[in-house]
């Protein structure tokens, strides 16, 4: 299956439309289709979250996604691989983050789509604003993006 | 000798923090990206430099020793927290 596999990426401040992403990966030679969605909570550590407003480096979380989406293809036996992530600012049950998935068989889309939100998560570009109910707000700590060695490889310039 | 012209982005915090979104540094021809965050420790930018930071290159994350060329879009990258 590797080497065919479809890619749609995107990093959009519109409303995320999953069940649009979910038809874009539907196929008859699948025989499993898998929809993750990340959502807004209203809440944090018991601190009622109105807002939740998200900032990305767009043409380079959009690289990353693609890049997370081919390993995908390349680890798992997947077909079509689909992930759009939403920029600006949210309100508590709206879609952040969609995942979709097609495949033969149902175990490597589970497997395929665990793997992108934990990497998405961790490589993402992207940052969130928390604003509360008494108006106060902060930048959430978020993750440090894996440790690169020092360039072992030759580069493109090499 | 002829010097190379990076452009350094800031986004989330270290954006609100420098007050601007994009800086211009120039460098010596072949400077690596620990120089740059060396030069930039030098200027009021380099306040929000944290002690190991993360860089990309031209969207791409990149080690330390990554040599710069004229031109590049370097970004620093702040905790990430998509999702």
């Amino acid at each position: 299956m590797t080497g065919d596999g479809v890619i749609r990426v995107g990093v959009s401040s519109r409303p995320l439309a999953p069940d649009e992403i979910l038809d874009s990966v539907t196929s008859e030679g699948d025989g499993a289709v898998l929809l993750f969605t990340g959502t807004v909570r209203n809440h944090n550590r018991d601190r009622p979250v109105v807002t939740l407003t998200y900032e990305a480096y767009r043409d380079m979380a959009e690289a990353e996604l693609e890049r997370i989406a081919s390993e995908a293809l390349e680890r798992f036996d997947v077909s079509r691989v689909a992930a759009v992530h939403r920029t600006g600012s949210l309100q508590p049950g709206e879609a952040s983050v969609a995942i979709a998935i097609a495949a033969p068989h149902r175990d490597a889309c589970y497997e395929a789509s665990r793997y992108m939100i934990e990497e998405l998560k961790g490589r993402l570009p992207i940052w969130k604003r928390e604003t509360y109910a008494d108006g106060s707000s902060r930048w959430l700590g978020g993750e440090r993006p894996p440790e690169l060695e020092a360039e072992s490889h030759p580069g493109p310039d090499a | 000798m002829p010097s190379i012209r990076v452009s350094v982005r800031f986004f989330a915090q270290h954006r609100e923090q420098v007050g601007a979104s994009e800086r211009e540094f120039d460098l010596p021809p072949g400077a690596t990206v620990r120089e740059l965050l060396e030069r930039m420790r030098d200027t009021e930018s380099g306040r929000v430099l944290p002690d190991r930071p993360t860089v990309a290159v031209n969207l791409e994350y990149a080690p330390l020793d990554r040599a710069l060329e004229s031109g590049d879009e370097v970004a620093l990258i702040p905790n990430v927290a998509g999702g």
